[in-house]
């Protein structure tokens, strides 16, 4: 079985070859047809003629297109993503420190939603009409049709401004702490790691707000396809049959609707995943979080060709790997799912 | 290093050495009772690199040459009317410098260096630093030698170190924009010993290095850098150049949201908001215990511009029509909350001094306007694009669709087109193919003279509306290295001035502010760069 699926594994890694080279291709036309003259943007305010034309060669930009490509894809080869023009640093480090920010404001947001979403709907199923049923569709209604920047302004509103005990919206840590040394990027587990107890804390509270507002937001889609995978589980004639069989409600519940209902609802979480990390932009702004939304939004504005370039690939990968990791939890649910039957 | 051991280490003095990755920071100790030598300050842009020489280094980051390196000379320090600080123009005083003369004929400035003078290093500061350091402002090329060349510095055989401690520019013309372009930041003064030092075959100018590594003589140092996130300004103890600053440590944290950088503020985390939007300036200005300072950037107006490439703007009269067309009033109400100077409604058609800016002789008169169109055989009107670039919608799209509602009024039908950020300096400023459009343009050297060059002279970059006129041109080039003594410079200016009202190619909005907000903080001081000089800050 192990040898099996590390083949199947790298199988679908070879498969995705072909896709990332078509992204790379992709990304380096799309960003080059973009309006806008990164060297005008970055010759400054009184640039002349001349100085714009020391910038362009500077950039690299006089140069032809193929060979442009040439010259990225073989600093592509050699793990180099280029410099950012707009932060001044390399895409790579910029990347190392925005991506794992993004991630575990990602992350803990859809545990959190999840831990809401899954038992709503499981609930809102099961009583069909009851008051959990009407609970969870308003708040349903009400996550996706708060904009996220809204729910963010107001949370700070009430328990910042008002309140105040939510701390300073100053990003992933207030600037009273020591940042953790960069093991993983994931503040939590760098300070876990460290043993830096009052830094954990520190970093868990600035996650507080903006993982509830991006949870709001994603709690929607999980929660009715929850509902819905469960209803249309509770349904079917298995469920009738196991219930005809005199198996206990729990165990209809949890092992016979509850498993079937799953693979829909990871696929939602897959998508949800892959459409937060990216669409996050004004919950970092708000929140003034340096992650990769805010910074692929500000690289495109000023036509930054590395670091969209980099954005791109990287969230391809990303997603590359999340599919792959779907897939494989799909044949954990439902064992009859397998890579080779197509 | 256990954590109390650290807290209180931390505490101590003895944070200098610390690396980025340690920041020397009070630990759990909210701003608000912060010590009295930590300043924490906020704004919404990002520092993109710490060498203002660099290549795409934007326009944030002109703050580190100013409080981490120091210049040969600065400007004085002001009261304005409402009792806010801004730096003096019209006095320049020593920085690097001790003193300085002219030569007899004025064809060379000789400076004497401080003989303390020392870097942050410990090295002094010698004459051979200031060449090499103003000989790669003058080599690098795009905006730093756009910039000297502005104060007629333009090659490196123009610096001569003298010796270790005097330092000569042999001038190519008699301009009096050269002494005050030496203020400005980017003659900076670099250690040339540590730059040399990490320069390469292929990087001679070290941009590598100090792009990320600052070498300079400034009141202080970089503790850390954070693009993004945030700047650590700490006191450099041993400053040269003037007197010990109040405040031991600056924290800039960047907060791209400005409802969240007003929170802060108002609650009273921050010390500072820095280039607060109008809107809040406005509202926070009455609050108990935050002082808002709005300070008018000299030299700067916001413009609206006909395209004289463009056939109906080419005739005087229709640009004319449009000047007295535009809501003057409600525009700088509604779009920049009254913050600012209004540039509108001026008495006479001739100036009667050569400030600069000042109220242009036009206000909103749509009688006129429509007279002035009919005369001009427009009196049916005509179709035109009114671009805005989606970068500066904050103020560019509620003035554009005020002007909009009244150019209707008079018969042309303008259609708002937004052009997007990267693409609206290429579009606007560089092929000056926009009909109608909005510009800014602010000059750091203060003269009405050096406005004219950049913004009235043909081809030059902010004259986006491609206007020509052979007395401007003419005029322009007499006065621009002119001394303001000189018995000519005054009527000269004058004359200009009255071209440009008469002929509109710019048609004068208002001046804009720069607001910033404090609280618990004093000291602070308008500049012409715009960015926070952190020098003279002191905790209330």
């Amino acid at each position: 079985m192990l040898p099996d699926r590390l083949l199947t594994i790298g199988l679908r890694v070879a498969q995705a070859l072909p896709v990332i080279f078509g992204v790379i291709v992709v990304s380096f036309i799309l960003t080059r047809a973009l309006p806008g003259d990164p060297a005008v943007y970055f010759a400054g305010a009184a640039a002349d003629e001349a100085s714009i034309a020391e910038v362009r060669s500077a950039l690299g930009l006089d140069k032809s297109l193929p060979a442009q490509f040439w010259i990225y894809l073989t600093d592509l080869a050699s793990g180099d993503l280029g410099q950012s023009i707009s932060t001044g640093q390399s895409v790579a480090s910029d990347l190392a420190t925005r991506l794992p920010a993004s991630l575990e404001l990602t992350l803990i947001s859809l545990v959190l939603s999840c831990s809401i979403a899954i038992p709503l709907g499981i609930l809102a199923a099961t009583r069909p009409g009851s008051a959990v049923d009407h609970l969870c569709r308003v708040l349903v209604t009400a996550g996706v049709s708060l904009p996220t920047f809204f729910t963010g302004v107001v949370l700070i509103y009430v328990f910042y401004y008002l309140l105040g005990i939510a701390p300073s919206p100053l990003g992933r840590l207030d600037f009273v702490y020591i940042e953790p040394d960069q093991v993983t990027g994931f503040y939590l587990i760098d300070a876990a790691i460290a043993g830096d107890w009052e830094t954990w804390t520190g970093s868990l509270k600035q996650l507080v707000l903006p993982a509830i507002t991006l949870a709001l937001f994603t709690l929607a889609p999980l929660a009715r396809m929850t509902r819905a995978a469960m209803l249309s589980a509770l349904s079917s004639d298995y469920v009738r049959t196991a219930r005809a069989a005199g198996l206990t409600e729990e165990k209809v519940l949890s092992t016979y609707a509850f498993r079937n209902a799953l693979l829909p609802v990871v696929t939602t979480l897959g998508m949800v995943f892959s459409f937060t990390l990216g669409a996050n932009v004004l919950v970092e702004k708000v929140f003034a979080w340096p992650g990769i939304g805010s910074y692929a939004v500000e690289a495109l504005v000023v036509s930054d060709y590395a670091a969209v370039q980099g954005f791109v690939l990287a969230m391809a990968l990303l997603f590359v790997a999340l599919n792959l990791v779907i897939d494989l939890t799909y044949t954990m649910i439902d064992p009859r799912i397998g890579f080779q039957t197509k | 290093m256990n954590d109390t051991s650290r807290r209180s280490f931390l505490k101590g003095a003895g944070a200098t050495a610390l690396g980025a990755s340690v920041l020397p920071f009070l630990k759990v100790l909210p701003a608000s009772a912060a010590s009295g030598d930590v300043v924490v300050a906020v704004t919404g842009q990002t520092i993109n690199s710490l060498d203002i020489h660099r290549t795409g280094t934007n326009r944030p980051s002109y703050q580190v040459a100013v409080n981490v390196y120091d210049r040969l000379v600065s400007f004085g320090t002001k009261t304005l009317a409402d009792g806010s600080l801004s730096y003096d123009y019209s006095v320049i005083e020593p920085e690097v410098a001790e003193s300085w003369e002219f030569a007899d004929d004025g064809m060379a400035i000789v400076f004497k260096l401080r003989p303390e003078g020392k870097f942050q290093d410990g090295s002094p500061i010698t004459a051979a630093d200031v060449k090499w350091s103003f000989d790669r402002a003058v080599s690098v090329g795009g905006f730093p030698t756009v910039q000297m060349k502005a104060g007629s510095l333009e090659k490196p055989e123009q610096f001569e170190a003298v010796d270790d401690l005097t330092f000569k520019i042999n001038l190519l013309r008699k301009s009096k924009l050269t002494l005050p372009d030496l203020a400005v930041p980017v003659p900076m003064i670099i250690n040339s010993k540590v730059a040399l030092a990490n320069a390469t075959e292929e990087d001679p100018w070290a941009m590598e290095y100090l792009h990320k590594t600052p070498a300079g003589s400034g009141a202080f140092k970089v503790a850390a850098w954070k693009p993004g996130e945030q700047l650590v300004y700490e006191r450099n103890d041993d400053w040269t150049s003037g007197p010990l600053p109040a405040v031991k440590r600056v924290v800039l944290r960047e907060v791209p949201s400005p409802a969240t950088r007003r929170a802060l503020l108002e609650r009273g985390d921050v010390n500072m908001s820095f280039n607060m939007p109008n809107k809040d300036a406005k509202e926070l200005s009455d609050l108990d215990g935050i002082t808002v300072a709005t300070t008018p950037i000299e030299n700067s107006i916001y413009c609206l511009c006909p395209n004289l490439a463009f056939e109906p703007f080419k005739d005087k009269r229709v640009r004319q029509a449009i000047a007295f067309a535009v809501p003057y009033d409600e525009v700088f109400q509604t779009a920049a909350y009254g913050r600012g100077a209004p540039m509108w409604g001026g008495e006479n058609a001739t100036p009667t001094d050569i400030s600069w800016p000042q109220k242009f002789p036009y206000s909103t008169d749509l009688e006129k306007a429509k007279a002035l169109l009919e005369e001009a055989g427009y009196g049916d009107g005509f179709e035109v694009p009114l671009s805005i670039s989606q970068s500066q919608a904050d103020w560019m799209e509620p003035t554009a669709l005020l002007i909009q509602e009244n150019l209707a009024k008079i018969g042309i039908t303008a259609t708002i087109e937004k052009v997007p950020g990267a693409n609206w300096r290429t579009a606007s400023l560089v092929e000056k193919r926009l009909p109608l459009h909005l510009e800014t343009f602010g000059g750091w050297l203060n003269y009405p003279c050096y406005y004219f060059f950049w913004a009235y002279l043909e081809g030059h970059l902010f004259n986006s509306s491609n206007y020509r006129n052979e007395e401007i041109e003419a005029l322009t080039a007499e006065t621009l290295h002119m001394s303001v003594e000189d018995p000519d410079y005054a009527p000269k200016i004058k004359r200009m001035i009255e071209i440009v009202w008469d002929e509109v190619p710019r048609i004068a909005l208002w001046q804009p502010a720069l607001n910033v907000g404090t609280h618990d903080v004093s000291g602070y001081e308008y500049w012409f760069h715009r960015q926070l000089d952190v020098r003279g800050l002191k905790k209330a």
